[in-house]
């Protein structure tokens, strides 16, 4: 047999340890669950982590009530199939005082929707571990944290003093109240991310292939018009239009790009000849300078 | 701008075939160090730059932020692609590090751009703990400094055999041959006790990128390889696969009784289905059943895999043992020496207790004698009383219970610890294991005063009152049994208290009423604070259905000494199973006041440990037990930092 692990192999085999790491050393471990295409690597992985046994963890879907519909749906359909443990949260306040993305900004609707959301969400069940999908290519301040990512009791994060990480040695101890943020995906790059989901025909969301989506051109970016929350601005007008989208998040906020990339081998074709970062499509990653690790410091992901 | 470019295109309709080729490229980690302001940062923004990893929106940032922090006037600062930190940013300083990706035709590479300032020197270790490779960085204008050194022996320390000396900023000083000869010479001469095997020296302008992609020609007198030639081609495997079979266990897969499977990855060898393996901590020999993966059975696994092991035999393996080749086998032992480099900002002090941890297992432990420290410039031995922030030493350290373990220098991830500090949590210090000790080499017991704690520590354990309460039949005396045989097994000293063998003796003389229930667990609780006095762990098992009774007994025992174990089996189970035939007597009205039928049982509302027993095996609660055990043990050391404080 060949003994060279493959690069995908070792992506793989940190990853699972990371993930037995966290059921082995924490009582009360959830997984954050997105449902866009790291979500589901990071899945693929926890089923793979403790075979023949399901993950010892449920996984938590922090709803904004502004994500695509089709994402939603492939949620369900994949708690499904794979029959997890799947908690919705959703920020009541915020529904309550209607706050969206239209009328208070991403900035505001981003804080109390999702990273105050999460934060209540891991207050009611107390969990001691979070696991995401982040990975250090994706952002500049992202290439800063560790695996093991020490929150303290108001979830935040200190990044001008963070724990020394050694080798694989992780050290998982918290007092009460306060958690880790574990991301088992550090070392990956978005280029690994499908060629792993092509290797390992990983289901995702249809809406990263191209098709013929209604988009209305604003600020720059093609917004799928999911629903009729949507209200089109003087001079704008729906459009049908040849997209996908490279990164998932709320419909109102995340670009869509023209494609017609509409297999994941043309995705991967796509990816090497890029010219852009996947986040470009964030409206949230620009608003400031420093805008994600300003939100991470207030218990973003 | 001149190095932004597409990335090569390739073909769609080979998509495949591309992606097998990525597949086979190897992987390099390595990090970039030196002291401040030697451009680290700005010759990873270049290696980034040049190899087209940058997308156009970042190149649009970068331009932003070079305006408005840049140090370098009117170009981009490549530093501010890799400074991801507001801080950062503000101070121009690198503070943590930040890891990158990039690949060539010939190779994938994550490099970790560490901080050059001393005060920042943990996060240095962070990025090179985990690489093959370093580029010490020298300002040519400057030469080799205290940093130069320090980070320098810290990479050695860490296992680090390759070095890149990168004379940056030779543009400065005119391309001149003769300053980058005697900064070669200077660090060559230091470096020779580092035990590198390759040092490569190159001329470099990380800024204008001389010698970083391709030769410059503004260097003709430099015939060695351009730093991306070099990082390229250099080989770097330490064959990890070639060294003994080591199998940290990390966590017991159990989904259910007929599945009991070790993961774990495999840190050195290689393992074949039908192997024999050993474990290490008991000795106990087994084989090898399945190798279980996702997807089907492996029939072998090699170093750097994440798999499952199930074993031919039920032989007692936990997390943080260890399985092993049986014919070359890790050392085993409780005292050892290791060179220590500290993080904290309280420093290390011989006699405080820390907890250690290796990849899996954790252990409280004392650093019993620190033998010296290293002077970073000279590497003088110096006698220390402490080891101070960024200090290395070598120190003598003592567990609560022996790790298994390799030396560092024959095996970097058995060989590796971290120390945590018990009250702050923070990791204060990484070890790299030397060599183990021979107890009477090493340790002086203090004398001690004849008590408790010293009947306890001379039996290497904290004395305990495992109180278990429940229903008759509800498995009180299964459990309880298998946990002191479990205990025994590793080497604890203990005893049981039961109920039905204490009442053919010391208790003949009581019955079953109110009174005499009450009497009968004053006296058991009694003779328990006895023997935990004696230093042994009690285990008291009776149904003692009385919260006021329990509450005495945890009364009479020092504060967490009393474990409360409350066995929780319905009813209705413990009258189904009925072992003694008694359920179906009480129910028929033989027998009166009996628990649950006529007399009460309070249940325990705070019990430390709660065992719900349907669907689960003894096994399991037990090892529910011994965790607590061992919690509770290293929290209990803090107070036990004799030394300094």
């Amino acid at each position: 047999m060949n003994i060279a692990l493959t690069h995908l192999q070792r992506l793989e085999a940190e990853s699972i340890h990371i993930f037995r790491e966290v059921a082995a050393s924490f009582s009360k471990p959830v997984m954050l669950y997105s449902v866009g295409k790291d979500s589901s690597v990071l899945m693929h992985l926890a089923m793979k982590a403790f075979y023949p046994a399901k993950p010892p963890f449920p996984f938590l879907h922090v709803d904004t009530t502004w994500k695509f519909r089709e994402m939603i749906a492939f949620r369900d359909q994949m708690a499904q199939k794979l029959g997890f443990d799947l908690l919705v949260h959703v920020n009541e306040d915020g529904v309550r005082d209607n706050i969206n993305p239209f009328d208070h900004g991403s900035n505001t609707h981003t804080h109390v929707m999702k990273t105050v959301a999460l934060r209540q969400a891991l207050d009611k069940y107390g969990f001691d571990a979070a696991f995401g999908g982040a990975r250090r290519d994706e952002e500049k301040s992202r290439a800063k944290e560790r695996i093991f990512s020490f929150r303290n009791a108001q979830h935040a994060w200190d990044p001008k003093n963070q724990r020394p990480e050694m080798w694989k040695i992780f050290n998982t101890r918290i007092a009460p109240g306060e958690s880790i943020r574990v991301f088992p995906l550090s070392n990956w790059t978005e280029l690994d991310i499908w060629q792993y989901i092509l290797q390992e025909s990983i289901p995702i969301v249809p809406l990263y292939f191209a098709k013929e989506r209604p988009v209305v051109e604003r600020d720059g970016m093609l917004i799928l018009k999911d629903d009729d929350r949507m209200q089109l601005r003087p001079g704008e007008a729906v459009e049908n239009r040849l997209v996908r989208f490279r990164t998932l998040g709320c419909y109102p906020l995340t670009g869509a790009i023209e494609s017609d990339a509409d297999t994941l081998e043309a995705i991967v074709g796509e990816m090497l000849t890029a010219r852009t970062s996947e986040r470009q499509g964030r409206l949230i990653d620009r608003d400031e300078a420093g805008s994600m690790e300003k939100k991470k410091r207030e218990g973003y992901f | 701008m001149r190095h932004i470019l597409a990335k090569s295109l390739a073909p769609t309709d080979s998509i495949r075939d591309y992606m097998a080729a990525q597949e086979k490229k190897s992987l390099l980690r390595f990090l970039t160090c030196g002291s401040v302001d030697d451009g680290k940062s700005t010759l990873i923004g270049r290696l980034l730059s040049d190899t087209k990893q940058i997308f156009e929106d970042q190149l649009a940032a970068l331009e932003r932020d070079s305006r408005k922090h840049g140090t370098t006037g009117d170009d981009v600062d490549f530093a501010l692609l890799v400074d991801g930190l507001e801080a950062e940013r503000e101070q121009g300083i690198t503070i943590d590090v930040a890891y990158r990706f990039f690949a060539t035709p010939k190779r994938k590479f994550i490099v970790a751009d560490t901080p050059g300032h001393e005060q920042y020197t943990r996060n240095m270790a962070t990025g090179a703990s985990t690489a093959d490779l370093a580029i010490v960085l020298i300002d040519a204008r400057q030469g080799v400094l205290r940093q130069t050194r320090r980070h320098s022996i810290i990479a050695s320390l860490l296992g680090i055999r390759h070095i890149v000396l990168a004379v940056n900023k030779i543009d400065l000083v005119g391309f001149d041959k003769t300053v980058f000869d005697q900064i070669v010479a200077d660090y060559s001469q230091f470096a020779q006790s580092l035990g590198f095997t390759s040092v490569v020296p190159i001329p470099m302008s990380a800024r204008f990128g001389d010698n970083v992609t391709s030769r410059s020609e503004r260097s003709p007198w430099y015939s060695g390889p351009s730093l991306i030639e070099h990082l390229e081609t250099v080989s770097v495997d330490e064959a990890a696969v070639e060294l003994p079979f080591r199998f940290p266990v990390q966590y017991v897969n159990r989904p259910n009784l007929d599945f009991r499977g070790f993961a774990g990855t495999i840190a050195s060898g290689t393992v074949s289905q039908g192997d024999e393996v050993v474990v290490a901590k008991s000795g106990r020999a087994s084989r090898v059943k399945r190798i279980v993966a996702h997807g089907g059975d492996l029939e072998q696994a090699v170093a750097g895999q994440a798999v499952t092991l199930v074993l031919e035999d039920e032989v007692e393996v936990s997390r943080g043992n260890v399985l092993v080749s049986p014919a070359a086998r890790p050392q085993v032992a409780d005292q050892f020496a290791a060179n220590i480099v500290w993080f904290d900002e309280q420093a290390l002090l011989p006699g405080r207790s820390y907890i250690l941890r290796t990849e899996t297992d954790q252990v409280s432990a004392t650093v019993t004698d620190l033998k010296y420290r290293v002077n970073v410039n000279d590497f003088a031995h110096e006698a220390a009383k402490s080891l101070d922030l960024n200090e290395v030493g070598v120190c003598n350290l003592s567990t609560r219970a022996p790790i298994a373990f390799d030396p560092f220098a024959e095996n970097r991830t058995t060989g590796a610890f971290i120390l945590i500090d018990r009250i702050s949590n923070a990791t204060v210090g990484a070890g790299m294991i030397l060599h183990s000790l021979r107890r009477a080499e090493n340790i002086h017991w203090q004398s001690l005063d004849v008590g408790k704690r010293g009947r306890s520590d001379l039996k290497n354990q904290r004395s305990a009152v495992f109180w278990f309460t429940g229903l008759s039949g509800s498995g009180k005396s299964t459990i309880a049994n298998l946990f002191e045989k479990k205990l025994f097994a590793s080497g604890r000293h203990t005893y049981i208290l039961d109920g039905d063998n204490v009442r053919h003796g010391l208790n003949r003389d009581l019955g079953f009423t109110d009174a005499d229930r009450v009497e009968n667990i004053r006296r058991v609780a009694e003779v328990a604070k006895l023997m935990a006095d004696a230093g042994l762990i009690v285990i008291v098992s009776f149904i003692s259905p009385f919260s006021a009774e329990r509450r005495m007994a945890r009364e009479l025992m020092t504060d967490g000494e009393f474990v409360e174990v409350f066995v929780d089996t319905p009813f209705e189970e413990c009258a189904r199973r009925d072992p003694k035939g008694l359920y179906a007597r009480a129910l028929s009205g033989e027998i009166k006041n009996f628990t649950g039928v006529d007399s009460p049982y309070e249940a325990p509302e705070n019990p430390e440990i709660h065992l719900e027993t349907l669907g689960k095996t003894a096994e399991e609660m037990v090892e529910a037990l011994e965790h607590w055990l061992n919690e509770r043990d290293i929290a209990e050391d803090q107070y036990d930092n004799g030394g300094g404080i």
